[in-house]
């Protein structure tokens, strides 16, 4: 088959679209695959749910009396549950200024294989119409 | 009584709105010079009610009536005056009514600034504009109205603004991104008439390039401000978090990015007019996209409103309306519109067309980071989240070949253009940005990273290429005269390489501490050492707190006298960091408190960012350029240096 | 004007936007925020706190027992409480639900005088000074509404206020269905 130029370079720049298309599709896939974080709850881990040293998300409360920080670093530990059940998690680091016991935070880490959830980083969660006035 | 006033001319408004969307619309078919003459007025009649319902509101601040909801849930008596007038966009229902007023804004310029165009055509443009401002004020009425009262029990006192928002970053970033946003909706309407018109020739082209330029430099304005707030708001000194919050600005904005270029080839050469449509449809049709990302609580994000299911109902409805309205009369009517010039695979079209693939094909990748776990969530497969490191690793690689090709684009020439040709053209800018980036990184570091390399090579290829061209035609010409036409151009990619150095430098030589210190500790950060000096009490007009005070010195000499604060907000009882920042052109010096740990002792961010400010100086750059290609009117005077 | 011409590739941006506007559709019956609860479809946490009106007198996870309740989380500082609370008289007015009341990390008289002002919708209210059952129920903050069956057995959860449209469209079904 005979192709006129304007043809050929239709055919060409829709080649060359493909190409870019398939590409950034690849590398596009490939980036989810290593970084999407998959969501648990504490009961979740605690059963064994989750993977071992694979970057994940736990969700749940600070339990009452369970913030324990190191004497000489940054170095916290503290415990996140649900209604059921706790998992410990250790974190170096600033802690953000809403977290609390008894409230509501997001952690994203790994586990490890003594089943304490290693963070790399805290979120407290909060909502900013349902605010209690009084977090003592 | 002023809130109710205030209501009721939201109602009117909506009345005119729809008037607007109608008449018109109706008498441009069927030739009826007066219905297309009330336009105009119409559109003049919206604004002047919506200005009015604003106000009421803005009284109800300023009068700290909290029987209106909105107004106990985000004001206080002891709010600073300024606040109490930024919180009028603070929440969900006064940021729609800001939107709609902007919308007003720009219709109301539209029928200004365009007596060149046909009464027909402004007469569609205008209804076109008046659907989207009824669709908007229903929803405001119908589901976030302003202006409900709290009765009968009136509390005593507001809840106060989000501390957050409680900074001057933040008082103009939300009018400024929907500047951006909505000013879309007017490229957007000039669009669907060219639809509705079944042609786009080079003067439709030539009309719609100030607006998209202008919605554009908005929205470049409204991101660059809302990275630095984050940055010093937020407080762990990042500039961009990849939230979804964030992606739904910068998704029109790499969209708008796209038009603005297809527009020149479409004004210039009467080509990809079909496509120029269709991205001015996307661009506007992203804008509603992220109102609905942020408004329906669909996704979890930092900034979220308070999600409220009945909202995302009705805006999804409208955007499938509107949009959906849109891509079906694209798909009937585009094929009608065709441009007809030749141009050769090596020529500044063909430059244009990959950057605009390119544009489009980030957009999409970062569309599917931010619509991901909605998709998975949708399927049952799982609640996830998509981190930042996703869209790193997808959006510095497909940069790169769009930073090659801002050296290259400009350079070349229409229509077609040998190899040889180009390479004269290239090989001087190629060669000075090599040299420079290993003077420039080597000279002064004595190494040379691949990754900063990379950088700094890509940013000056830009600005040495750019510069090229300003000499070469200088040459040719030997007359400045013809600068600014090319001046925008100029400045916005000028802008861009700035950016790209900032971000650059300030990810590959920043040094962050987090660390532990107690009142007379000294830390090390590069060449500077800080000393915690001392820690003392605060009390603010809405807030208590401490104030840590920091010494920063280099080579012996204290340079710098830092405040480090922790808040906590009467009203709310919430803790806010307040970074203290030592700006410089050249680097930032960052301490925001942690937390005591005990007396004397409390955890400390050490942040040291070199060139983190060039990433905003990039943003302005290129807001200057979109300013600088608006005012450039001379219009033939383009066409004889073409 | 011009012919209509048939090129199917000018659909493509039509099918990208319905497909898109699929998921985001299916995505609003979803709610991110929600962690999964584990709390849905099991016994409401065991609790023994004292009555707001008779300080006396301790509640426990056995007022539930026997009829279908509403407990609902508030305080007298939380503004969308004081939204809330006409609707709640509204309700209790109706008879449709027994409706219990948790008075979170509140001021004991501070909350009586307010409920003596405005009216009390509650037929027993738990008073959570510590926020201690708060936190076994799983409440982020004020206000938040439980449903619970007979066997007491939390069955729904509303976070943030109770409106008419909640209650028509989620509740009042719930609710008809629980006590049959």
């Amino acid at each position: 088959m005979k192709l006129n130029p304007i043809q050929r370079r239709r055919l060409l720049f829709i080649l060359l679209i493909i190409i870019a298309v398939a590409l950034a599709t690849a590398l596009a896939l490939y980036a989810l695959q290593q970084n999407i974080n998959l969501f648990y709850n504490s009961s979740q881990i605690a059963a064994g749910q989750a993977p071992l040293n694979h970057e994940l998300r736990l969700g749940g409360m600070v339990q009452a009396n369970s913030v324990k920080r190191m004497p000489h670093s940054l170095a916290v530990n503290f415990i996140v549950r649900d209604n059921a059940k706790s998992v410990r998690v250790s974190y170096v680091g600033i802690l953000p200024d809403l977290f609390r016991e008894g409230q509501a935070v997001v952690v994203e880490g790994k586990l490890t294989v003594q089943g304490v959830v290693q963070a790399d980083q805290v979120l407290a969660k909060h909502d900013e119409k349902y605010m209690p006035a009084i977090l003592k | 009584m002023l809130p109710e006033i205030g209501h009721f001319a939201l109602i009117l408004a909506f009345c005119f709105a729809l008037a607007q969307a109608i008449i018109p619309f109706v008498g441009s078919y069927r030739n009826a010079i007066f219905s297309i003459q009330l336009a105009k007025p119409l559109a003049h009649g919206q604004l002047l009610f919506i200005l009015i319902s604003i106000a009421c509101l803005l009284y109800a601040f300023m009068s700290n009536d909290f029987s209106v909801q909105y107004v106990a849930e985000n004001s206080n008596t002891d709010l600073p005056l300024p606040y109490k007038i930024a919180a009028l966009w603070g929440a969900h229902e006064g940021s729609i009514l800001l939107w709609i007023a902007i919308l007003s804004l720009w219709t109301n310029a539209v029928a200004f600034f365009s007596r060149a165009i046909p009464l027909v055509f402004l007469a569609r443009i205008l209804s076109l504009l008046g659907i989207l401002s009824a669709g908007f004020l229903l929803f405001l009425l119908t589901t976030s109205n302003p202006f409900v009262r709290f009765l009968p029990n009136i509390p005593a006192q507001g809840v106060d603004l989000n501390p957050l928002l409680q900074d001057p970053g933040l008082a103009i970033h939300p009018p400024m991104l929907y500047m951006g946003y909505v000013g879309f909706a007017v490229v957007f309407a000039f669009a669907v008439v060219a639809l509705l018109n079944g042609r786009l020739d080079a003067t439709w082209a030539r009309w719609m390039r100030p607006w998209t330029i202008a919605a554009w430099s908005f929205l470049t304005a409204g991101i660059t401000l809302g990275s630095w707030w984050a940055y010093r708001e937020l407080g762990w000194g990042g500039w961009w978090f990849w939230d979804p919050v964030e992606n739904a600005a910068f998704l029109p904005w790499l969209m708008g990015t796209a038009l603005m270029h297809s527009l020149i080839v479409a004004e210039k050469r009467s080509l990809f007019k079909s496509w120029t449509i269709l991205l001015a449809i996307a661009t506007f049709s992203l804008s509603l996209l992220g109102t609905f990302l942020v408004r329906s609580g669909v996704l979890i994000s930092v900034h979220a409103f308070a999600s409220d299911p009945s909202r995302g109902a009705f805006l999804l409805q409208f955007l499938v309306i509107v949009i959906g309205a849109a891509l079906l009369l694209y798909a009937v009517r585009a094929p009608g519109i065709r441009g007809g010039s030749y141009f050769s695979l090596l020529s500044r079209e063909t430059f244009l067309l990959i950057n605009n693939v390119l544009l489009v094909i980030i957009m999409a990748t970062i569309l599917l980071g931010t619509l991901y776990p909605l998709i998975l969530d949708a399927l049952n497969l799982g609640k996830i989240s998509v981190g930042p490191p996703y869209f790193n690793a997808v959006f510095i690689p497909l940069m790169i070949p769009l930073l090659v090709l801002m050296g290259i684009g400009p350079l070349s020439y229409w229509r077609e253009m040998t190899m040889l040709m180009l390479i004269k053209r290239l090989w001087l800018p190629f060669i000075g940005a090599i040299l420079l980036t290993v003077i420039l990184l080597y000279v002064s570091t004595g190494k040379l990273p691949g990754a900063v390399a990379m950088g700094i090579l890509l940013a000056t290829w830009i600005m040495v290429s750019t510069l090229q061209l300003l000499i070469d035609q200088l040459i040719k010409r030997k007359n400045i005269s013809f600068v600014r036409h090319i001046l925008g151009m100029f400045l916005a990619h000028l802008g861009v390489a700035v950016c790209v150095i900032g971000i650059t430098l300030t990810s590959y030589y920043k040094v962050e501490r987090d660390i532990k210190m107690s009142i007379g500790d000294t830390l090390p950060v590069g060449p500077y050492h800080f000393q915690f000096i001392s820690v003392n009490n605060l009390q603010g007009a809405n807030y208590q707190g401490v104030d840590a005070v920091f010494t920063v010195a280099k080579t012996n000499k204290i340079i710098s006298v830092l405040h480090a604060e922790k808040r906590i907000y009467t009203a709310q009882q919430t803790a806010l960091t307040e970074a203290a920042i030592d700006a410089g052109v050249f680097r930032d010096l960052y301490i925001a408190l942690g937390e005591p740990l005990s007396n004397n002792t409390w955890s400390v961010r050490i942040y040291y960012k070199p060139f983190v400010r060039w990433i905003w100086f990039g943003g302005i750059l290129m807001v200057l350029g979109g300013i600088a290609a608006i005012t450039n009117k001379n219009k033939s005077a383009v066409k004889k240096y073409e | 004007m011009n012919k209509l011409l048939y090129a199917p590739r000018y659909l493509i941006p039509l099918l990208v936007f319905i497909i898109l506007a699929f998921f985001l559709w299916r995505g609003l019956t979803l709610n991110p925020r929600e962690l999964p609860s584990a709390l849905l479809n099991k016994s409401a946490p065991v609790f023994e706190l004292p009555d707001l009106m008779q300080p006396q007198q301790i509640l426990t996870h056995q007022i539930f027992l026997g009829h279908v309740s509403l407990l609902n989380v508030w305080s007298t500082w939380c503004v969308t409480c004081h939204a809330e609370h006409a609707f709640l008289m509204e309700l209790a007015h109706t008879q449709a639900v027994t409706i219990y009341g948790l008075d979170y990390k509140d001021d004991s008289a501070a909350a009586r005088q307010w409920l003596a002002q405005y009216g009390n919708p509650y037929k027993a209210i738990a008073v959570d000074k510590a926020g201690q059952a708060a936190i076994n129920w799983g409440v982020y903050g004020t206000p938040e509404t439980f449903i619970i069956d007979k066997k007491g057995i939390i069955r729904y959860k509303v976070i943030g206020a109770l409106t008419p449209t909640i209650w028509q469209n989620q509740l009042a079904p719930l609710i008809q269905q629980l006590q049959n």
